[in-house]
């Protein structure tokens, strides 16, 4: 019995890879027509090859798909911003002191339930009312908080009542402007005027100048 | 199909937890196909295909969408099933009786490192038969076999999957052929 080239074996494998040249099918083909122990061994590799490729298909049982959705973390849809967060601490950094500084602001709305108001020289104070007498004249602007307002008499300047009515008499009269604050949104606009006059006094001198 | 997957990938990235269903839906039997080929129980596949799943949706943040999603899949999944045949192994039921034999019991099989007799093999349908000798191989040649057959996957693929060098991947596949093929001697 001849010795069979060992390459031989490997042109094989190549072949059933699909990877083999031309040429060295030619050499295996010549060879394997001498050599029936070769012959044979290629055989039954074909076979076992075909026998692997041609095993029935297994497919997932019914239910599957719905297990792996139960099986899912929750918490996953949480990812996509903790990611956000990540990327952009100053962002965040700047939403955080914007929600913890509206919260004392809206706190502090909510929670100032004492009674105060602009010291007048010629007002008087009723209980939790404050009375512009008839025939005085208050000169400057009076805020109420926490309270009401009664105007009988003058006021030269703005009148403003926060969280409380104001009640004016016939014979009232109030040369500013004049606004009550009940809501949450007037309180803010309240605020971001005030504010406003403070950082630009220019508005406060031009009302001067006009006046 | 690809790049529909990485739209999906991409849509659950963005906390579409819906997306993830039809990549679920699209890739089901393959992944259940190679675990129950790996561990040869219904049950068992089930159970770490679907693990492989939620993993691949936990770590989908790591998945680079330069390279095919299955490619990935597949990876995880056969790491799922190489652990769980390892930790396996130790734990047959010595006391449970061999299927199809008289009050032969594992204990009698330790020896003959888990070989049923002759005669059970041939008597066996071909389609159990594949599977019996698949599960014979050793591991390093199973997995690779599986994938190249069973799976129909290219070389390269395998490779990619098994993050090997592709030389190393023909090598197994040529040895694990021959094995199977001395296996399958006695049909």
């Amino acid at each position: 019995m001849e010795k069979c080239p060992k390459h031989v074996v490997h042109y094989m494998h190549a072949f059933l890879d699909g990877e083999i040249t031309n040429e060295e099918e030619q050499i295996m083909n010549e060879h394997l027509k001498l050599c029936e122990e070769c012959r044979e061994i290629f055989e039954e590799l074909e076979q076992t090859v075909t026998l692997f490729k041609g095993v029935d298909v297994v497919e997932a049982p019914a239910g599957f798909v719905d297990g792996v959705t139960a099986r899912l973390p929750k918490q996953m849809i949480k990812k996509g911003p903790n990611k956000w967060f990540r990327q952009h601490p100053f962002m965040v950094a700047a939403a955080m002191f914007l929600l913890l500084m509206s919260a004392s602001f809206f706190s502090s709305f909510e929670n100032e339930q004492q009674f105060s108001f602009t010291k007048q020289p010629n007002i008087v104070v009723e209980g939790e009312t404050v009375v512009v007498p008839a025939g005085e004249t208050v000169v400057g602007d009076l805020v109420v908080k926490n309270g009401d307002l009664r105007i009988e008499g003058e006021v030269d300047g703005n009148v403003t009542v926060i969280k409380g009515s104001k009640y004016m008499a016939s014979t009232a009269v109030i040369t500013g402007s004049s606004e009550e604050i009940n809501e949450i949104f007037d309180w803010l606009w309240y605020k971001m005027k005030s504010v406003a006059k403070d950082i630009i006094p220019a508005s406060k001198e031009q009302k001067l100048e006009n006046e | 199909m690809d790049e529909l997957i990485n739209k999906r990938v991409k849509e659950v990235l963005h906390g579409n937890q819906e997306a993830f269903e039809e990549i679920v839906i699209h890739f089901q039997h393959r992944l259940y196909q190679v675990c129950y080929r790996m561990l040869n129980n219904a049950a068992e596949a089930e159970d770490i295909a679907q693990e492989a799943f939620v993993r691949a949706y936990v770590n989908l943040e790591t998945y680079d969408q330069k390279r095919k999603f299955s490619t990935w899949l597949y990876r995880i999944a056969t790491n799922l099933c190489i652990d769980r045949i390892r930790k396996k192994k130790p734990d047959y039921y010595l006391d449970a009786t061999v299927p199809g034999t008289e009050g032969l019991d594992m204990y009698s099989q330790i020896a003959t490192d888990h070989q049923l007799p002759e005669e059970e093999v041939e008597k066996m349908e071909m389609k159990d038969r594949v599977q019996y000798e698949v599960n014979r191989l050793p591991d390093k040649y199973r997995t690779i076999i599986i994938l190249r057959y069973m799976e129909d996957l290219q070389l390269q693929e395998i490779a990619d999957i098994l993050e090997m060098p592709l030389g190393t991947v023909k090598t197994r596949v040529h040895r694990g052929r021959e094995a199977l093929r001395q296996q399958m001697g006695s049909m």
